[in-house]
């Protein structure tokens, strides 16, 4: 009882001074932090339980926007399982092609950093532009690849016109966008001591064997720090089906960010917006919580 | 056997980058075709001639020079200072400075950053409209002054890096704790600000969401949604057939500084990639 007491913290003149010190330093942050982040958060949350079209101050409404969403919301389970669909698979793509790339640039190649550059370019490049460009790359008729087959006698591919292509589409061009990650690989795979293949050699591992005992392990906290950025965005894609597709064919693309943006900005319905907000922070956390949970499973941490 | 798979490296990796470059290939070349040579199958993948003119025609076509002077005055700019500035002198105080209560604000700093901007998208107009901010830059720029997660931490990691001894030095002759974080420090961790500065201008170059739902007027958009209008603009004017080798065009001017940047700051883009994966 009286070592608990003892350890009651007790600032001395020094620590008072650098808590002030501190505190002033992360002050900008911490107004920030209140203006920007907190009381949006709190506002959001209160705006999701009521009726408001910025016109008419906000009514409250209860659950209402909630049940509405779930119960008579004929788009949301199209664009709750549109985004499910394009998260699941494009995320852990996008993450095995960067990993694979870093991979094959690892080794000893020449012109290894003009390599780099190809790959990593696609994720510096407006989103604009990127639509833009793929949209008539894979144009049914005119895009580079189906005029070339049907040049060749082939039939064309309707690739963002046809409802069931048109999510695998994105998902190339997401795969096709992941440099920063294969960035990030290539530098941690340099990092990886080479006495720890070395080894490996003498024990006589193949290259398949330092790839998955070695380089795979080496690099789990950054493909689980990969996977949680990657869900985290992957859950908002917003301006590539925007401009790309605009939600279609037929709902295809019609993204969960989409119904939310058009809710607020389209429908002038910000409550219900709100709540479809909430709904996806709930599941953004959810997802990023399980990750965090499944990493003991699989993610190194080397001599930590 | 090793030449066999030498080889095979080689071809793979030769293989991969032409799929990679050939979206931009395809940009550039179009960029150049006339209305004939656009849509002839099979494709023309040398357009002979090259309707240079195009690029002139296409940023003559809509208000380019707005937007660019738009982008690059009232966004890029503005903000880059005010995030390069206030995340560096913030992570100063998460890193440099032992204080109670660090460890759990700097947790909810890092926490931030999981916060779909989705779900700050409606109170923040809400915001932003009270004010009257509406069809101004200032919704787009004012908050980055008070700091942004990502780069406090990517700052953060630099001070982290460099030896206590020097700020205890500093202390010892009486300097104090502004003057450390502005005549020792700011200089050391030039590099990192470099990374943030780099990414801010990246960012605003390309951000569409943001300006999107602020900006209404054309008069006021940026490049990103320049393009966009473009596609509006040239489509309406009744020259359809035009609307591709235009775009192209556009989009290729729009991409260029990006590439140049990257050329010249090519260390600095893999540097501070790099360094936000590696203790995440």
């Amino acid at each position: 009882m009286a070592v608990a007491k003892m350890r009651q913290p007790r600032l001395g003149r020094r620590e008072w001074q650098n808590l002030g010190v501190g505190l002033f330093f992360v002050s900008p942050w911490l107004i920030g932090f209140l203006i920007w982040v907190l009381y949006p958060l709190g506002s959001s949350l209160y705006y999701s339980f009521t009726r408001y079209d910025l016109l008419r101050p906000p009514v409250w409404l209860g659950l209402q926007n909630y049940i509405e969403i779930f119960t008579d919301d004929p788009h949301f389970g199209t664009v709750t399982y549109n985004t499910f669909y394009y998260v699941v698979l494009s995320v852990p793509l996008g993450v095995v092609s960067a990993f694979l790339l870093a991979t094959l640039l690892n080794n000893d190649v020449r012109g290894r950093s003009l390599f780099r550059t190809i790959f990593f370019f696609p994720a510096i490049v407006p989103a604009v532009v990127t639509a833009m460009v793929w949209q008539f790359l894979l144009h049914t008729q005119y895009g580079a690849i189906n005029a070339t087959l049907a040049g060749w006698g082939f039939k064309t591919i309707p690739f963002i016109s046809n409802p069931t292509l048109a999510k695998p589409s994105l998902i190339l061009i997401h795969i096709w966008a992941q440099g920063n990650a294969m960035v990030i690989f290539l530098a941690t795979l340099q990092d990886v001591p080479r006495t720890l293949y070395e080894a490996a050699i003498v024990d006589g591992a193949n290259a398949w064997h330092k790839f998955w005992h070695i380089s795979v392990p080496m690099c789990t906290p950054v493909i689980l720090f990969n996977l949680i950025m990657g869900f985290i965005g992957g859950f908002q894609s917003f301006t590539l089906p925007w401009l790309l597709t605009g939600g279609g064919p037929n709902d295809a693309t019609e993204f969960y960010a989409l119904h939310l943006y058009r809710n607020a900005f389209q429908y002038l319905r910000m409550g219900k917006a709100s709540a479809l907000a909430w709904i996806l922070f709930v599941v953004v956390v959810l997802f990023t919580i399980l990750l965090f949970r499944s990493s003991a499973r699989w993610v190194y941490y080397g001599n930590e | 056997m090793k030449l066999l798979l030498r080889t095979g490296l080689y071809l793979l990796l030769f293989g991969l980058a032409i799929t990679y470059f050939l979206p931009f290939y395809w940009m550039v070349t179009s960029a150049v075709k006339d209305d004939v040579q656009v849509f002839q199958v099979p494709p023309v993948w040398i357009p002979s001639p090259a309707y240079f003119r195009n690029f002139a025609d296409a940023w003559g076509a809509d208000t380019f020079n707005r937007y660019l002077f738009n982008t690059v005055f009232l966004y890029a700019i503005p903000l880059t200072i005010g995030v390069t500035f206030s995340s560096a002198f913030v992570a100063y105080g998460f890193a440099r400075v032992r204080w109670v209560g660090r460890n759990v604000l700097f947790a909810i700093c890092i926490g931030t950053m999981m916060i779909p901007d989705q779900v700050m998208l409606v109170p923040l107009f809400v915001i932003f409209k009270n004010l009257g901010w509406l069809n101004t830059y200032l919704p787009l720029v004012v908050p980055g002054y008070f700091g942004s997660a990502y780069n406090i931490f990517l700052l953060r990691q630099f001070y982290a890096s460099i030896p206590e001894e020097l700020s205890d030095a500093a202390r010892m002759d009486g300097c104090s704790e502004v003057g450390i974080f502005w005549r020792i420090m700011l200089p050391l961790v030039k590099p990192a600000l470099a990374v943030v500065a780099l990414f801010t201008v990246m960012y605003a170059w390309n951000e569409y969401l943001g300006p999107l739902v602020y900006l209404s007027r054309q008069e006021l958009f940026p490049l990103a949604l320049g393009i966009g209008h473009l596609r509006g603009n040239v489509g309406q004017i009744g020259n359809v057939k035009f609307a591709y080798p235009y775009l192209m065009a556009a989009s290729t001017l729009v991409t260029l500084p990006i590439i140049i940047a990257f050329f010249f700051a090519q260390r600095t883009f893999i540097e501070g990639i790099s360094l936000t994966g590696i203790k995440g």
